[in-house]
């Protein structure tokens, strides 16, 4: 192996975003203080005239003196807790930074309306509104005198920021292969995805466990329990109590030795996706700030920070430490992160780790726990692959092992866990809070209303689950031929001359590719995965989309793929190789 | 050494008020769930009349997932099917499901539109898709307007997670709690001398808890003046199926169609968005399926990517969409659905009104009536409706919600939910109103003596009330909610 020269340092970026983020979080107090008046507006100027004179036009005599007073308040109330809270330090280039956002605020509202920026990249091909600055003008035709100053009002800014395109390789990667999709009949020239972690190896066993436990229909063949009405009728949010008994068991069962899981401490929702984003909504506020080992799930910089305004501090891990997160490199991360004035209120990790499939020890497990202890903070596990592992060297052990019967405030710790992986179902969307903290079982519980699972689901999940020998027999021979999947991938890699870092569960590998890269930097290693993509029709992650600092790593998920298809996908890998290594 | 966590150590959402269950309206909930009525077991329970649901048709499905085995998945027919819909998770939603709703939405408007399968978004429930709409229109401290009497949960899907906030616009009985122009644009103005950044207009057509569908001239009037103040539409129709009389329904899309068919162009068509759902037109809120169908591209991009939080499990997916793929089976259930609705909507309106208990006359939809005990009231105040509203529950034990818990201006008014149950208990409730009208006439006519004894009451409810009726116009406002579900 060839030397490499030392990682590249944190790009400026990440911190030219964490100071426009102290300012957004100080933003929103403004509205916030604000937030009586509407109740007042609406109720106290109409209730008087309108028990006499319905038609009476309602005037507004008090809001005036109201709103002075309310602006001399915004202004005073940010600025003390800004002096109290943080110092002069921040104090120095808070002020200035938030006069010169207002400026252009003011600067912006008073400009001549402009084609907004969304136009620029037409969404998707309709031909309702092709250019949304058009419309808005054409629209306005009728009354242009009436809207001269006013600037369009148009979506939320957050709104704004989903809708554009996502420009991360690891969604630019997932559409491509939607467009052209590798089959060995019907499209043998087509892209062979490698790059979602999906389990296709044990359907036969579904399959089979569907034929031999016929069900006449949904309602029950023999007008048994299940009826229409447990099944279209609302039913509980967090998830029908049934499936939670099933659950747990089934947790129990895959990460082993014994660990109980209590129904009761576990909410259920519609997927392991809408699983984090609310335990983040329970956890943090916007503008606080979860730790998280790298390369972590691209999927997370959306799942966690999209609408919950909610910050992920990278943990640097490195190929030295076979991306281990250590305690040294958190310690620095967390101070880091609070000199930059962020409240970090938890860690979140995945265990086994997505992307590179490694399991945390039971001694860093300990060490992580000590961490959360001392700095007061969460612990989020995300064990979504847990039942998903082929190593033998080394035994997983769930954070819930952990703390069971030890010295520790179990109140702080959480885990994520789904069926997705596991059993293999993305398409049921089934996710779990597992979470020993009542306040957060509480509030998950509400929270479920926006995203619970379909009760026929539900209903066919308890069957499935409930059948102990089925399941079983699953979960074995899921691994064996995760296991055999596995040996055969990684295998072929290593005739190319590509690595893997040690692991020992998930769906996929962790490849090492930095000897075919031209630059060791981001922009080789995308240049590589572009090659990969479009020359040897693979999509693989590359590492920078999952904020490895170490470039010319990718993921490879295996578990989607046929045995016979290995050779055809290491041929077209091996392709690319070879153009890497003469040059082109 | 342990030191435990504190509540300080979680976000202000989990330890806030926002999701409103702790408002003394849930106290009609928790009465029914600890004595629930029931026919032979307990015939003396609490009658749940709280609760929107539509299980009139419920036959109908049943025959035709009997008929149909093969639609879900679980069967000897539909096992082929499996391993496709197992593993789909693509958030655009399976083809076959995003045409067939599009066709049931095109259906229920009487095909007099059409919709696009490619703006169907979904969502976790029509909870989830307002929440996704306000996700998407509004950012933290904006405001959407509101008219009143409003479904309580409104306070909670909008603005709990999104941090937008509602401005009311008062309605009152005079008008039937029609919605008035002059109100609407008062409302708008005020909020904006108030210096609420106003986003939108949020209409309930047909209206819940009215039950009362706007008229297309006025609806053409509110898309004009959204329009002009460059405002955002959205309609909620999830009610569109249950308009059970004349006149008839007048969807948003239809004024959308008549202004692109003029060739007038007048309606800037981004600005409007439609929230659907199965849970009251079909009678499935367990199968948690709402839609955002918006005419604003940027939109429909936005809500589709945030639907991963709300996905419907692609095996509903797939049977939803061979349900609404049967042409057949969805007229006659549509047809079934509003014959029955009209059927009980009369019996049970008629036997209120043989009691001389009226309801807003000018309903024609939905799944509830709306009654008026004004009368019955000691005095007009919302003390008095909620004195009024106790009695129900504990002694006349029905399960009825207070219009307070709309924020209806008025005291005095009660939404009654009659589709979720069957004829004989819906008669069981109907002799329990009839010997409490008979009670109270009693207590009534005999000079003020009587009223004396029902202010005891009145006295004894009057701290829990102190303690709610703050809530709607405290500055954290919470959800004066009556039930998370309907």
């Amino acid at each position: 192996p060839k030397t490499k020269p030392p990682p590249p340092t944190p790009e400026p970026k990440s911190f030219l975003s964490s100071s426009t983020l102290t300012l957004s979080t100080y933003f929103p107090l403004t509205p916030s203080l604000r937030s009586p008046s509407p109740q007042r507006v609406s109720r106290d100027p109409r209730r008087g005239p309108m028990t006499e004179s319905p038609s009476s036009e309602p005037e507004p005599p008090s809001p005036k003196p109201r709103a002075a007073a309310g602006n001399g308040m915004r202004l005073v109330v940010p600025l003390q807790g800004v002096v109290q809270g943080r110092g002069g330090l921040i104090l120095g280039s808070l002020i200035p930074c938030a006069l010169f956002y207002f400026l252009q605020l003011y600067l912006k509202r008073h400009r001549s309306p402009k084609p907004p920026a969304s136009s620029s990249n037409p969404p998707s091909p309709s031909s309702s509104s092709p250019n949304l600055g058009d419309l808005a003008r054409t629209s306005s035709r009728s009354n242009l005198l009436g809207r001269g100053s006013i600037v369009p009002v148009r979506l939320s800014s957050r709104g704004m920021a989903i809708a554009k395109p996502n420009d991360s390789p690891y969604y630019v990667g997932l559409d491509k292969v939607a467009g052209d999709p590798f089959h060995r009949v019907d499209n043998p020239e087509g892209i062979i995805q490698l790059g979602l972690s999906e389990n296709t190896l044990c359907f036969d066993l579904i399959e089979r466990w569907m034929k031999e436990n016929l069900m006449d229909s949904l309602m029950g063949g023999d007008g048994a329990e299940l009826s229409i009405n447990g099944m279209a009728t609302y039913q509980p949010f967090d998830g029908l109590m049934e499936l939670k008994v099933a659950m747990a068991d089934f947790m129990s069962r895959v990460m082993g030795k014994g660990v109980s899981f209590d129904p009761s401490q576990m909410v259920l929702m519609a997927g392991a996706t809408p699983a984090i984003e609310i335990l983040t909504f329970c956890l943090a506020d916007h503008g606080n700030a979860f730790l998280i080992p790298t390369p972590y799930y691209p999927g997370f910089d959306r799942d966690i920070k999209f609408r919950t305004g909610v910050e992920l501090i990278p943990v640097h891990c490195r190929s030295t430490d076979n991306f281990m997160l250590t305690v040294t490199a958190l310690d620095q991360a967390y101070n880091q992160a609070r000199k930059r004035g962020l409240k970090v209120r938890g860690i979140l990790f995945s265990n086994p780790s997505n992307p590179v499939g490694n399991i945390l020890s039971r001694e860093t497990l300990y060490e992580l726990l000590d961490f959360a202890q001392e700095k007061n903070i969460h612990i989020i596990s995300d064990e979504i692959f847990a039942g998903s592992l082929y190593g033998t060297a080394e035994e997983f052990v769930s954070v819930a092992e952990i703390i069971e019967g030890e010295e520790f405030d179990k109140s702080r710790v959480h885990i994520i866990y789904g069926l997705s992986k596991d059993l293999s179902l993305p398409g049921f969307r089934v996710g779990v809070v597992y979470s020993y903290n009542e306040n957060v079982l509480a509030a998950a519980k509400r929270l479920t209303r926006f995203s619970s699972i379909s009760a026929p689901t539900q209903r066919l999940l308890i069957s499935m689950l409930s059948d102990a020998k089925f399941i079983e027999e699953y979960i074995e021979t899921n691994r064996k031929r995760i296991r055999r999947m596995y040996d055969l991938f990684v295998g072929g890699l290593d005739q190319l001359g590509i690595r893997c870092a040690k692991s020992s569960g998930g769906l996929y590998c962790w490849a090492d590719m930095s000897i075919l890269i031209a630059l060791y930097s981001e922009k080789g290693e995308l240049e590589l995965w572009d090659k990969l993509l479009n020359v040897g029709k693979v999509n693989v992650t590359p590492g920078s989309a999952c904020h490895c600092i170490e470039p010319g790593w990718f993921r490879c998920c295996f578990t989607a793929l046929a045995e016979e298809d290995v050779p055809l996908v290491m041929e077209r890998i091996g392709k690319v190789a070879e153009m890497c290594k003469s040059g082109h | 050494m342990v030191f435990k966590l504190n509540n300080q150590l979680l976000s202000r959402m989990a330890i806030g008020d926002g999701h409103g269950e702790n408002s003394s309206y849930f106290d009609g909930w928790k009465a029914y769930d600890s004595d629930p009525y029931h026919h032979q077991n307990n015939p003396d329970g609490v009658i749940q009349m709280g609760l929107a649901e539509n299980q009139l048709c419920f036959d109908k499905v049943e025959e035709w997932l009997k008929k149909n085995p093969a639609a879900s998945i679980c069967t000897p027919e539909g096992v082929a099917g499996f391993k496709d819909v197992a593993i789909f998770q693509d958030y655009h939603g399976l083809p076959q499901f995003r045409n067939a709703v599009a066709k049931f939405m095109g259906k229920v408007r009487g095909d007099r539109v059409s919709f696009d399968p490619d703006r169907i978004v979904m969502a976790g429930g029509a909870t989830g898709a307002h929440e996704t709409v306000a996700f998407c229109l509004a950012d933290p401290g904006e405001a959407l307007l509101v008219p009143t009497p409003y479904y309580p949960g409104f306070d909670r899907d909008l603005r709990w997670r999104t941090g937008v906030q509602l401005v009311p616009i008062e309605c009152d009985s005079a008008n039937n709690f029609k919605l008035r122009m002059e109100d609407l644009e008062a409302a708008y103005e005020m909020a904006k001398l108030n210096n609420i950044r106003v986003k939108g207009l949020l209409l309930t057509n047909p209206s819940n808890p009215l039950g009362t569908i706007l008229d297309g001239d006025t609806l053409r009037n509110i898309a004009a003046f959204t329009n002009e103040n460059n405002i955002h539409l959205i309609c909620d129709e999830i009610y569109s199926a249950t308009v059970f009389g004349k006149p008839d329904y007048v969807s948003i899309a239809e004024i959308v169609d008549e202004d692109r068919k003029s060739g007038r162009n007048g309606l800037n068509l981004d600005l409007i968005h439609i929230v659907y759902s199965l849970s009251k037109d079909m009678g499935f809120p367990g199968l948690r399926v709402g839609i955002v169908y918006s005419y604003n591209d940027v939109v429909v991009s936005c809500a589709r990517k945030m639907s991963s939080f709300g996905l419907v499990s692609a095996q509903t997916q797939h049977m939803i969409g061979s349900m609404l793929s049967d042409a057949e089976f969805v007229e006659e259930f549509l047809g079934a659905n509003r014959a029955r609705l009209a059927e009980r909507h009369g019996a049970f309106t008629g036997g209120l009104g043989r009691v001389g208990i009226r309801c807003l006359r000018s309903s024609n939809a939905g799944l509830f009536v709306w009654m008026d005990l004004r009368r019955l009231l000691k005095e007009q105040s919302v003390e008095a409706e909620t004195a009024l509203w106790r009695v129900i529950i504990n002694e006349v034990k029905l399960n009825v919600s207070p219009g307070s818990s709309f924020h209806c201006s008025e005291p005095g008014w009660f939404r009654v939910c009659f589709a979720n149950m069957d004829d004989e208990t819906m008669e069981v409730a109907l002799g329990r109103i009839r010997a409490f009208v008979a009670k109270h006439k009693e207590a009534m006519k005999p000079a003020r003596k009587l009223c004396a004894q029902s202010s005891l009451k009145l006295s004894f409810s009057g701290r829990i009330y102190d303690e709610f009726i703050m809530s709607p116009r405290s500055p954290i406002p919470q959800s004066p909610l009556v039930r998370a579900r309907t």
